[in-house]
């Protein structure tokens, strides 16, 4: 009888065949292939443009009962921001209720009769500014850009001689100036998409070989248990990294957003990320029993607690303190403060080597948890 | 080749009780079948002789090699095809087959003179997806994945489970030619008429093994005098004949009852009780034994 020598490397002609069988798996089912490489985009598409938050050519209706030089400069003011459009000539507070009834304009501003008279004489005068507040965080951004730009044409008429005592704040928004919302959830996107990949897909794919009793082959042949692991986990590791890749081009074309740090730091960073990721997919799959129970757990365990505790969607300093420390142990909250450093900061290594040790103890610990937990025999 | 002791093997923390104090040997070359219905406990000892579940106690070697400690070196030198296996459906009968032989290093030219016979036959479709294959050439890749590697022993939990009849049959003339290569067979089925192709078989129901023994003296071993009674009128035969007080076990067997009688009670009394009861054209004679009838009579004396 023929012996059977093993001596492993990566360059494994075995290890090969089998992550080619993996992929093969990937390609031929459509259903998977359309999840893996549309997801990213849709993500991307659906949070850069139908998700945003950003006040971006908002329509504005004015009442203008004054119709005054100052009144007149005021709404040209409005109007040529890039915030705001002025799309209505209101007659009547009736008409203003309408409008926003008919969702015609997101805000409206009404001048009083007479207003550059008060302001000229009176030394001040009202603008009334109204939103429409069942949407509170756009209102009040809405409102805020409103009295910027009123605050801003009153600084450019007063004098410096006729200005009495003010105190102005000036803001600076540091890293995204004009408050875009593509860079704060990219990184969360990436964050999610290689979660999604790593953890559910791996776990799906271990379980559905129990379901199908192939497992039991692979177990019972002379192939080591730990390079039947390595050789599930690879492909989606390079899939992964496909996608972070499409998502950074995307993010770069599609959305205008720059990459400001080291790219290598930021793959490197993901890839231990990814790591994690598969560490917690196989621990799943360990415990799973089907594959409809591999893609529960992963959803409910893993997508909730990105989606809610990373600090995307969330910040996290306002959450209550058990929340907090919750998020801790988080992956993905560590990894979306690397890439956004990273990327939106330009930071480097030296910034973010706290949360970079956070991330490789997780993965060590993790990837050492679920290997050791991988069942050399059936469970039952 | 193969030793099995007082084998105990519980599931659900003691309350399943699936094999029981099991004890048998399988020699060199021999062709075992373990026979018994669904939950006798076939796939445990399966599983636990091709080291994939540890037993609660006893102990068991395959080729000499101890199946909790050496288990790596078992599964070097056996072949494996599980009762539930399915083989990737969305993988070709090539790519199948070309993997197991990969995972178990080896390649499809090098044993192929051991499985010609049977790849020969799903050769013409294999560039078709296995998902896609009827029941008796899914079993035939899937022979096909186990022997690709040359194993020493060969274990098949319920093969022909599933298959129709002449796939079954064809496929016991296939183990019957790897035998002849030399080698050794264990093979489970719920299946009684597969009993008799076997060497030597044992007789399982609820993990106990009631007989072991080769077919034909399983057979001798039935001492009574069965009689097959065929009759139009099949049901209030039956519980006729049931009620009989010389009946010692009358059951329903395919298209007649298997009768025996207590004591030294003959067909002629038989005759006279049913006559009595005005049945008519009911035909009464004695048959040979089959290991289906052996395994009830066990069942009852257990």
């Amino acid at each position: 009888m023929k012996k059977h020598k093993y001596q492993f490397s990566i360059f494994n002609s075995q290890l090969i065949t089998f992550i080619k069988k993996e992929f093969k798996h990937v390609f031929r089912d459509k259903k998977t292939l359309l999840m893996l490489f549309g997801m990213p985009t849709a993500q991307i598409i659906l949070f850069g443009f139908a998700l945003t938050n950003e006040i971006k050519d908002s329509k504005v209706g004015v009442l203008d009962f004054s119709k005054d030089i100052v009144s007149r400069q005021i709404i040209e003011k409005i109007d040529e921001s890039n915030y705001f459009n002025v799309a209505e000539d209101l007659k009547s507070i009736k008409d203003v209720d309408a409008a926003f009834k008919q969702n015609k304009i997101r805000a409206a501003v009404v001048f009083p009769p007479g207003f550059a008279d008060e302001l000229l004489h009176g030394g001040h005068s009202q603008i009334q500014l109204i939103a429409d507040a069942s949407d509170p965080n756009a209102a009040t951004s809405i409102t805020n850009y409103l009295s910027n730009i009123i605050t801003e044409y009153q600084s450019q008429q007063t004098t410096v001689a006729a200005a009495p005592m003010q105190i102005m704040a000036e803001v600076h928004m540091l890293y995204n100036p004009e408050l875009k919302g593509a860079p704060n959830f990219v990184p969360g996107v990436i964050a999610l998409v290689l979660m999604l990949v790593c953890t559910m897909m791996s776990s799906v794919s271990i379980v559905k070989e129990k379901e199908l009793g192939t497992m039991e082959i692979l177990l019972v042949s002379p192939f080591k248990p730990i390079y039947i692991i390595i050789s599930k986990l690879m492909p989606f590791l390079i899939i992964s990294l496909f996608n972070l890749a499409i998502i950074l081009v995307l993010s770069v074309t599609l959305l205008d957003l720059e990459i400001k740090g080291n790219i290598f730091l930021l793959f490197f960073a993901s890839m231990l990320f990814i790591i994690t990721s598969l560490a917690i997919g196989l621990l799943i799959s360990t415990t799973a029993k089907t594959q409809q129970n591999a893609m529960m757990i992963s959803l409910m365990g893993m997508m909730l607690p990105t989606m809610l505790l990373t600090g995307f969607m969330f910040p996290i300093e306002n959450m209550p303190i058990v929340l907090r420390g919750l998020s801790n142990i988080v992956p993905s909250r560590w990894f979306f403060i690397i890439i956004k450093n990273v990327m939106l900061k330009g930071l480097g290594i030296a910034s973010i080597w706290k949360e970079l040790l956070i991330l490789t103890a997780m993965c060590v610990g993790l990837l050492t948890l679920s290997i050791k937990k991988f069942k050399i025999r059936l469970q039952e | 080749m193969i030793k099995v002791s007082n084998i105990v093997k519980t599931y659900n923390k003691g309350s399943v009780q699936a094999v029981n104090d099991i004890s048998f040997e399988v020699k060199r070359g021999e062709l075992f079948g373990l026979i018994g219905p669904d939950g006798a406990g076939k796939s445990s000892i399966f599983r636990i002789l091709t080291t994939l579940l540890l037993a609660d106690s006893g102990t068991a070697t395959v080729n000499g090699f101890d199946v909790v400690n050496q288990f790596q070196s078992i599964r070097n030198c056996i072949g494996y095809m599980p009762g539930r296996f399915s083989l990737y459906q969305d993988l070709t009968i090539e790519e199948n087959l070309e993997f197991f032989a990969t995972v178990f290093d080896t390649t499809i030219e090098e044993n192929y003179d051991l499985i010609r016979d049977i790849y020969v036959q799903i050769e013409p479709f294999k560039d078709r997806r296995a998902g896609k294959l009827s029941g008796g050439m899914k079993q035939k890749l899937a022979l096909c994945c186990a022997l690709i590697h040359k194993p020493e022993v060969l274990f098949l939990d319920e093969p022909t489970t599933g298959v129709d009849v002449v796939s079954r049959r064809e496929f016991w003339e296939m183990l019957k030619k790897l035998k002849q290569q030399g080698l050794t067979i264990v093979v489970s089925t719920p299946y009684m008429d597969e009993a008799s192709l076997c060497d030597r078989i044992a007789l399982m129901q609820g993990g106990h093994i009631l007989s072991i023994d080769t077919p034909q003296n399983i057979i001798a071993s039935y001492q009574k005098t069965l009689y097959a009674v065929a009759a139009p009128n099949m049901y209030k035969v039956l519980t006729a004949m049931r009620s009989y007080e010389q009946t010692e076990s009358c059951f329903a067997f395919g298209d007649c009852l298997h009768l025996t009688l207590k004591g030294d009670s003959t067909i002629d009394d038989v005759s006279k009780y049913i006559t009595a009861l005005n049945f008519t054209d009911v035909q009464i004679q004695e048959i040979v034994p089959d290991i289906e009838d052996c395994f009830i009579k066990l069942l009852k004396e257990n």
